[in-house]
């Protein structure tokens, strides 16, 4: 192909072939054993480690570095892997500089952390790498729990239950299992098909049976669910993705930010995706970060994100930003989308300026205009078909501490559910809570 | 830039770093690297009899414990002495010792215990030129078990005997080298005192075994699936040696009789302790063998910076300052009170001050909710173990009670100076 990052329009093919397995390779590989061992060595097995206060999961953090430092690792990832089961995945997508690193006191010493996710991974990596699952079954209790959702905190659940002894069916919507960490997260995070490695590592557990392309309210009914197990966990995510509600919304190449970060993560071939020249990104979170680096990795030309609010106030970590600033994104902050321009495709997007002030936020007269051949929407997602008879609030399934719902017999967790921070690690943490308490629940 | 000249029981050298007698001191071209790169003197690698050279093994000869960035921190060696022909040394060292007149050039020697073989070594070397000998009575491994080394060391009456037969066959100034490989360093000491020693060095290498193989269960460094102790020196021996050198420093029996400091030298600052412990001057082996000779440019720098912050005209206004000051415990001031006291502007809240005293002392620190860690002076006994702990430099400090004050722990007023020797506990006292 013929196109460069100059090319007009939406078009694949913009850079030389070698680029896209660059661009899309792993962003940070693991530690090499010298190189764990002297990160590892920075800890300080702090007192009742703030680390450790400071992860959704509570993974033994001190404990899990001094295993590393004494040369045992596969020790290490087994303290991980107790608290979080997908400890492979948080190693790579967690926000740790908001999380244990942030929490380090490393960082407050010399504003330089331990580098937590880096040893995390090299430590589950080398046990996941390995033949067999470090924990067995119980023997089966004859008791049944179904689990919608095979994404963190339904698998998670799924994987702690199944460790109880339970036989657990879990129903995803989506051809493949994994949630967010297959469909969700941009791709140099979870290279070399990560996603689905750490799904059959967890199957292997034994007593999880998957069935994919099994949506709730279409193919499945809440209700036969209810009354074909023991229990139910709703770990259905935020399926739903908020509109602009400006004009122009409807145009042409005018999409939203997880639909092209999940044809990414499914695409084969990089160069067969379509990117435009100039590309616009609306919105200030991870998922916004996530299309704005990667249009820029298929050879967009300019990417733009725009955030309606002040910048301290983007749902995207300052590593994210920096990460976007420094891939060559621009970041607009203040701004919020009035219109979008074009016949039948988008050529412009307009723009008010922004004043945060204590009554909400107010658009002004000033107004700017993007070139734009390609928008994405991430303005956040959504609950949609929540099942009748579940309290929600601000449009979330609403749960107890123990990932209880309202109705009885039925738990929640993940990004669906009250509590989290839409995070992987939160849903991890909702879904292995929500299973301990249905384990206690039905035994 | 402070004046480094040293001269050391007579033999002058520009600096007071010399290197020890061992593998980087074995021929004239390490010996002359080491002086191009500034060390002030060398002790030649030891010199055995004439006759069919001495048998080193060929599978590794030294093994090691690191830090966790593979910073050496100790090092052990089974290698012998000289493995070179006799002859060849002697002419190496005469022409070193012609082109590097400025520079100290001493020869360490080790023969059989009787003396016709020492008579006839010392007159093999006479026309080197060489400073001074040094005899090795120190290496623990291998000669050793052929009677020579530590194996006479561990003897003071061979020390006595050998040194006499040394003074009396030589002219050269005669320095004493020591194992540390026994009770009381104090009793070689005076030995070779005795025996007409110029000085006495110290420490030569610890019998040691660094680490043990967990999958072939042999210690290494292995040999063909075995392994012997080894001399073990580096920085981790350096407390070691401090100590062995202030007991004969502030010993009567030898108080006065120079000491070349040798064991962990690796910085200008590790010197600068030897010699306010009372060393003239100091050796250094390991640091060398791990960074090679141009560390010697920091020692110099180094120690020079120092000596003009403290105003002192050369080395010798350092050597032996320290020596007053080093006690036996029954001396130390039982009425001098500290407690730790902990800056919270510094404190970055690992909360190992805490864990340390809770699991292992006197429950002396406390922590609140909001990671705030104090000292609770009504249990501090100001055992230090906090400041040792915390990785943050000065931020817990002891800081003494003034006299007359009440030290909440004992509801005692701080008094005079009061020893063990005149306490009340004392049964000793009690029985007078």
């Amino acid at each position: 192909m013929s196109n460069t990052s100059l090319t007009p329009g939406v078009v694949p093919g913009r850079l030389a072939a070698e680029a896209y397995a660059r661009n899309f390779a792993d962003a940070a590989p693991r530690l090499g054993r010298h190189e764990a061992m002297v990160a590892a060595d920075r800890c300080y097995f702090c007192f009742d480690a703030p680390c450790t206060t400071a992860c959704p999961t509570s993974i033994d953090i001190p404990l899990f570095i001094r295993q590393i430092a004494t040369g045992t690792p596969d020790a290490a990832a087994k303290t991980i892997f107790a608290q979080n089961i997908m400890g492979g995945m948080c190693a790579r997508v967690c926000p740790t500089e908001t999380l244990c690193e942030e929490a380090c006191v490393r960082e407050a010493a010399e504003g330089k952390p331990v580098e937590i996710g880096r040893l995390q991974r090299y430590a589950t990596d080398g046990l996941m790498a390995q033949a067999g699952h470090p924990f067995t079954r119980a023997a089966a209790t004859g008791k049944s729990v179904a689990v919608v959702g095979a994404g963190p905190a339904g698998l998670a659940c799924a994987h702690r239950l199944a460790m109880k002894g339970h036989a657990v069916q879990v129903y995803d919507a989506r051809p493949k299992p994994g949630g967010l960490n297959e469909y969700g997260l941009a791709t140099y995070k979870t290279a070399d098909d990560f996603a689905q490695a750490e799904v059959d590592w967890l199957l292997r557990i034994g007593g999880i049976t998957l069935h994919q392309g099994v949506s709730l309210g279409r193919e499945v009914a809440l209700a036969d669910l209810r009354a074909s197990h023991d229990a139910v966990f709703l770990g259905v995510g935020l399926a739903g993705v908020n509109g602009l509600r400006v004009p122009g919304e409807d145009l042409k190449n005018v999409r939203n930010a997880v639909d092209f970060i999940a044809e990414l993560r499914q695409a084969g071939d990089y160069s067969s995706l379509p990117v435009g020249r100039d590309v616009v990104v609306i919105g200030g979170g991870m998922t916004a970060v996530d299309a704005a680096v990667q249009a820029r990795l298929l050879g967009a030309e300019t990417v733009t994100i725009v955030y309606r609010r002040g910048q301290e106030k983007m749902s995207a970590s300052g590593y994210e930003q920096n990460h976007a600033t420094s891939s060559g994104v621009r970041i607009i902050c203040n701004a919020a989308p009035v219109a979008l321009h074009g016949t039948g495709a988008v050529t412009e997007v307009e723009f008010a300026h922004t004043v945060d002030e204590p009554g909400g936020l107010r658009l002004t007269d000033q107004t700017f205009r993007l070139a734009a051949d390609q928008v994405f929407k991430a303005i956040g997602q959504s609950l949609v078909g929540a099942p009748e008879g579940l309290a929600l609030q601000a449009g979330k399934i609403v749960v107890d501490a123990a990932g209880r719902t309202t109705l009885p017999g039925i738990w929640a967790g993940g990004d669906c559910a009250t509590g989290g921070e839409d995070l992987t690690v939160t849903a991890v943490a909702q879904g292995r809570d929500a299973a301990e308490d249905i384990h206690a629940s039905i035994s | 830039m402070a004046n480094l000249a040293s001269t050391f029981i007579g033999i002058k050298s520009p600096n007071p770093f010399w290197l020890a007698s061992a593998p980087p001191t074995d021929k004239a071209y390490n010996v002359e690297r080491a002086f191009e790169a500034g060390w002030g003197g060398v002790v030649w690698k030891t010199l055995g009899l004439d006759g069919p050279p001495v048998v080193n093994v060929s599978g590794p000869r030294y093994g090691a414990i690191w830090g966790a960035d593979r910073r050496l921190l100790g090092l052990n060696n089974i290698e012998l002495i000289t493995d070179r022909p006799l002859q060849v040394n002697l002419d190496e060292i005469k022409a070193v010792k012609r082109k590097w007149r400025d520079r100290a050039l001493v020869i360490s020697l080790m023969v059989p215990c009787d003396e016709e073989s020492w008579k006839g070594i010392l007159a093999r070397i006479e026309d080197t030129e060489a400073d001074g000998v040094e005899l090795n009575f120190g290496c623990p491994h291998g000669m050793a078990e052929r009677g020579m080394g530590s194996a006479v060391g561990q003897v003071p009456e061979y020390i006595e005997m050998v040194t006499r037969w040394v003074k009396q066959h030589s002219r050269m100034p005669c320095i004493v080298k020591l194992t540390p490989n026994i009770s009381d360093i104090r009793k070689p000491a005076e030995a070779a005192k005795r025996g007409g020693a110029d000085a006495v060095s110290l420490i030569n290498t610890i019998n040691s075994i660094t680490s043990v193989n967990l999958d072939d269960f042999a210690p290494e460094p292995m040999i063909d699936g075995k392994g012997t102790h080894g001399g073990y020196c580096g920085p981790a021996v350096k407390p070691i040696a401090l100590n062995m050198v202030a007991e004969i420093a502030r010993h009567p029996a030898t108080r006065g009789l120079p000491i070349s400091g040798i064991g962990g030298v690796s910085t200008w600052r590790d010197a600068a302790e030897f010699m306010a412990l009372g060393a003239g001057n100091v050796q250094v082996c390991t640091a060398v063998m791990t960074y090679g000779f141009k560390i010697v440019s920091e020692m110099i720098s180094g120690l020079s910076d120092y000596m003009d912050r403290k105003g002192f005209a050369s080395v010798d206004d350092l050597v032996g300052r320290a020596v007053p000051n080093v006690t036996d415990w029954q001396f130390l001031n039982l009425n001098y009170v500290t407690k730790a006291q902990i800056d919270q502007t510094s404190c970055i809240k690992c909360g190992r001050c805490h864990i340390a005293c809770e699991d292992t002392s006197h429950q002396a620190i406390a922590v609140s909710p909001e990671r705030v860690f104090t000292v609770k002076d009504e249990d501090c006994v100001a055992c230090n173990l906090c400041v040792d702990v915390c990785p943050v430099e000065n931020c817990i400090t002891m800081v003494p009670l003034a006299k007359g004050s009440v030290d909440p722990r004992t509801g005692r007023r701080v008094g005079d100076y009061g020893n063990w020797t005149t306490h009340p506990n004392n049964p000793s006292v009690a029985a007078e």
